[in-house]
């Protein structure tokens, strides 16, 4: 089983990375972009043995205060079948 | 005093900022690996160095924070003991809760490696006589912007826990090196003052040699208060 927690900057945080990101995408007359955020994705191999539910506590507490810093990020977790990712 | 600098994997400003207390200052200074679990025993001062530790993996002190001897560090600071975080340091204490807030990418994205000044805004162990004062110190850094909640800055404004806060200096380079909010340089925190996280290399500005003495003075403050005060 496939954990998957994606890790974004809060709204008010500023993001010089993607403000950078936004400036490579202009340069590159990729027109219509009006901003870009940079956040990660995190993949979890996980105890085929975990039922979902257990699976899903253990991704949030991974992501509480570790995977995510909460001062500057929120975060959203889900599983996902591996038979069906590439 | 005795003094100890905790070397994680990937730090590169522990033997700085031994050779600053040790050789400069003649204070006794140990290295003690983040494999420890314990600190020796009479230690007064603990130093988190600069540099990139586990190499910034997830964020800068995201996985120092985990290392085993953190433990006893944050017991350290727990019983008011003295710890001084620098630049990675600093970084590994927000992520500690150590001290509030976050260090993150400098708002401009460019790594800073030059010298600026920070006025010293609070009273404490490492900063005592010398509040008003400002200090030229070196700065290298690509994460040092502090960002924290409006509660959170007003707290820290309203409590005096402002170490230090950069400052207008000559030339044409921006004062505020990172984008920090309320300027902010360095934080005090623990029960009393205890724990000081600053982005400036104090270490690198601790004889004349290295271009100035200013560094020397937050060791030689927190050196007279571990004399004067005995040890904690």
């Amino acid at each position: 089983m496939l954990g998957r927690v994606l890790v974004t900057l809060k709204r008010e945080v500023l993001d010089p990375q993607g403000d950078a990101v936004a400036r490579g995408l202009a340069a590159l007359d990729l027109s219509g972009v009006r901003g870009v955020r940079v956040g990660k994705v995190i993949e979890v191999s996980l105890d085929p043995g975990l039922d979902r539910d257990a699976a899903l506590a253990l991704l949030n507490a991974a992501a509480d205060g570790f995977l995510a810093n909460p001062v500057l990020e929120t975060w959203s977790v889900e599983l996902v079948d591996e038979a069906a990712s590439p | 005093m005795r003094a100890v600098v905790i070397q994680f994997p990937g730090s590169n400003a522990d033997f700085d900022a031994r050779d600053a207390l040790g050789r400069v200052l003649g204070v006794h200074t140990a290295t003690v690996f983040h494999r420890e679990t314990t600190l020796p025993a009479g230690t007064d001062l603990v130093v988190l160095p600069g540099g990139f530790s586990y190499g910034d993996a997830l964020r800068p002190g995201a996985i120092a924070r985990t290392a085993p001897v953190m433990a006893a560090v944050r017991r350290h600071a727990e019983r008011g003991a003295f710890v001084l975080g620098i630049c990675n340091g600093f970084q590994i204490l927000t992520e500690s809760k150590m001290l509030p807030g976050a260090l993150t990418r400098n708002a401009h994205q460019r790594f800073e490696s030059r010298d600026v000044s920070v006025r010293v805004d609070a009273d404490g162990p490492f900063t005592a006589g010398l509040r008003g004062r400002t200090l030229r110190l070196p700065v290298a850094h690509a994460e040092g912007r502090f960002v924290a909640d409006p509660e959170t800055l007003a707290r820290l404004d309203g409590e005096g826990l402002v170490a230090l806060r950069y400052v207008a200096a000559e030339g044409p380079l921006a004062y505020n090196p990172n984008g920090a909010m309320r300027d902010i340089a360095g934080l005090y925190g623990g029960p009393r003052r205890n724990v000081l996280g600053l982005m400036p290399h104090p270490e690198r500005r601790a004889e004349a040699a290295l271009g100035g003495t200013d560094g020397a003075l937050l060791f030689h403050a927190v050196s007279r208060v571990v004399a004067s005060a005995g040890r904690v």
